[in-house]
Order: structure tokens, then sequence, then C-alpha cells
């Protein structure tokens, strides 16, 4: 069953066209990887399928509702209760202690901070994150401030988690490693995935991947063309 | 295991562009496909006499051409459809198959097929080979994810190449076209 999709979606930053009438949809529990050149608009359509930006046209489609013609609050809403996202430099607030980072969405949803530390720190062990729940960003490595990140993104239990070049900054087996937590905790709590990156190495956690090309997903058969 | 061009499917892929002599296929091959090591004149006659054998061209009419052969050879549609085959469907993704990729694109864009899709094509067979070695390292055995990794890195490599191939495609169009 879908739960979200693009459907023809264009976007333009003034003149130049980002998105040229893109087509995407996931399932519950699949897990997606976008990949192309820079500049195909990867990022752009998972912008878009998140709300975090609005198309010029077409429609974005997630568990039966429009999120385009959402108001702001709504999908605001959307993003901080059902939606998780990881970047690629992990954006960790550095005034916060790597606890505080993940917890940061649940108190942001208005858990009392107690209990929003409490269910924080469970994913430290998930996460072989265990003895570095006091550190900030500026003390953890790469590896590490990533998987903070992700435990972040997964805290809330979201049903989407938009990951956007998650291993970009990282050495290949640190990336490895990222990668088999990201998978094995989507798996294990049935999270969609929509992955972007430009690494076939990543992209192959992924059930399926889709090419982007100017602005357009690549829907080619997998085996052979015109079969 | 290194894979290499196929003479015969290269040749057919030359005559499919046009007819041509003896001496030109072999003139193009060189140009093309040859990387320093020239095609014998030789293997160029007895591959083209093996393709007649087999239905896949015929002597056409005697046209005068560069060299001392006169003889024009013709594609057939047998020989046609076996280019067209090689052409669509994914090399067997192995590392350092790239003489092989380089001979498919080089040969759609000088008959103006999509190369670009074949390229989109084999893509995918490499991406489907990755995830059955990605899934070979989740295993236990540790020399079986070493040799995992290392067909990945190789796989990995083939297509950064494809990538920028496609990115250049316009470029390489000019270049091989007439």
């Amino acid at each position: 069953m879908t739960l979200i999709a693009a459907k023809d979606v264009v976007v333009s930053f003034g003149s130049t066209p980002a998105l040229r009438g893109a087509d995407l949809s996931a399932s519950r529990g699949e897990i997606v990887a976008i990949m192309g050149p820079s500049g195909s608009g990867k990022s752009t359509l998972l912008h878009s399928l998140a709300g975090i930006l609005a198309p010029d046209s077409g429609e974005i489609w997630f568990d039966g509702r429009r999120v385009d013609t959402m108001g702001e609050p709504e999908r605001s809403t959307l993003r901080r209760e059902r939606f998780g996202f990881v970047f690629q430099f992990g954006q960790l607030v550095p005034e916060l202690t790597a606890e505080e980072n993940v917890a940061l969405p649940l108190l942001l949803g208005g858990q009392r901070r107690a209990a929003a530390l409490r269910q924080a720190r469970a994913w430290f062990e998930r996460l072989d994150l265990e003895g570095l729940e006091q550190r900030r960003s500026g003390e953890l490595s790469g590896g590490q401030a990533q998987r903070v990140a992700l435990a972040r993104g997964l805290v809330c239990g979201p049903e989407i988690l938009f990951a956007d070049e998650p291993t970009g900054a990282l050495d290949s087996l640190t990336g490895e490693r990222v990668m088999e937590l990201l998978v094995a905790s989507a798996r294990e709590h049935g999270t969609t995935v929509i992955l972007v990156t430009h690494e076939p190495r990543v992209a192959v956690y992924a059930d399926r991947e889709v090419i982007m090309r100017d602005g357009l997903v690549n829907t080619l058969t997998p085996d052979r063309i015109g079969s | 295991m290194v894979l290499r061009v196929s003479v015969p499917l290269t040749l057919l892929g030359l005559l499919e562009r046009e007819p041509s002599h003896g001496y030109d296929l072999k003139r193009d091959y060189d140009t093309f496909f040859g990387r320093g090591k020239p095609l014998p004149f030789g293997q160029v006659y007895s591959t083209l006499a093996r393709l007649a054998r087999d239905g896949k061209v015929v002597m056409g009419d005697v046209r005068p051409g560069e060299g001392p052969e006169r003889k024009r050879y013709v594609i057939t549609d047998l020989g046609a459809t076996e280019v067209d085959t090689w052409l669509t469907e994914p090399v067997e993704p192995e590392p350092h198959l790239q003489t092989v990729l380089f001979a498919k694109v080089v040969l759609a864009l000088m008959l103006g097929r999509p190369a670009e899709e074949y390229l989109d094509t084999q893509r995918r067979a490499h991406l489907r080979r990755m995830r059955e070695l990605n899934e070979i390292k989740r295993g236990e055995n540790l020399v079986d994810m070493l040799l995992a990794d290392h067909g990945l890195f190789h796989l990995d490599a083939d297509l950064r190449w494809i990538d920028l191939t496609v990115a250049r495609l316009d470029a390489l169009a000019k270049a091989v076209r007439p």
C-alpha cells in the first residue's frame, strides 16, 4: 500500500527548473533510494515529499492526504510527529549534549524533559553510542555524530525517515555501519525510508532505487529495455 | 575475468551503420576499438567470411574503396537482429568490463540508438549484483565479506564510469559520428 507519493511535481528556483514532473511513490516499510548526478533534483524531490518545499504544481500525498495543499502549521506538525530526518552533516545543535540532541524532537512536541531524555537514552544502546550521552557535537567523531543524528531522526517513531546523503561525510567503513543501523532500525519499526544518495554502495541497502536526471525520475524497466 | 570486445559483433555493428569494405571496417575498428592493438587484415576477412557463412552479412556490389579490397559487405536482417540484441542486453556485471561497455556505447551512438537507455539498463544490472554482494556481506564469514567488498568496490567504479559517460554522451556522439 502506498504511504507517500509525488505526482507530476514541478519545482523551480527562479528560472531554473529543479523538478520537471517528477513521480515517485513508496509503500509502508519500503526503503527507496533516489540516485542521480548533482543537480538532478534528488534533494528537491526529498524536500518536496517531506513537505519542506511547496511544489509549483503537482501533488504530494501522505497516508491518503494531500500534503502540498496543507497550511504550514499542519505540515509542521506532520514533519514533527510522523516524519524523521537525517542529513549529510548530522546538523546537531552544538550547544546541546548528545542526549539532548536526540530528545529535541520530543521536547519540541511538548514532552516533559525527564521523559524525553529517558526515551532518548534508549537509543544510545541500540546505536552503539553508550557512554557518549553527555558529549557535545564537537566531542564526537563523524560516525558518532551521524549515529546521534540517526537516533534523533528515529526517536519519535516516525512512519517515514527522510535521509539526505546520510553517509556523505563518512569514510567507507563508518558509512557502512551507519547504513547497517539505519536499515536495521527501519526494518524493526516498519519505517519507510526515502534515501537520497549518489553512492551506489549506499543505494544497494534499499529495496529498490530510482535514478533522477534533469528533474525527472527515470522509470526504466529493470531487466531489458522495452520488455 | 576480463571481458573483451567481440570482433564479429563489433564488425557487424560497424556494418549496420553502412555497407563497408573490409579496409574501411579495419580502419574504423582500429580507430575506435583497437586501442593500440590493430586488427590484422587476415582476421577482418576471416571474420567477415564466417559472418557471411552464418547469413549475417552478404557480399554487396563491388565499388572502389580505400585500399586494395573492393568487395562491399552488407548486414542482413539476421545480423542486424544480433547487433540489436547485443546492444540492448546488459553485460554480465563483473569488474573490468569497460571495454565491452565502451564498444557498446560507441556503436550505439554511431547507429543513433539510445545509448543512455543501454547505460541505465547496465546500471540496474550492476546495482542488482551489488545488492546480492551486499547480502553476502551480512553473513558471518569474514573472507566472504572481504571478497564481496572487492566486487562491490569494482562495480562501484564501473558505475562511476557509467555516470561520467552519460554526462559526456553528447560530446562522444559528436566525436564518433561522421
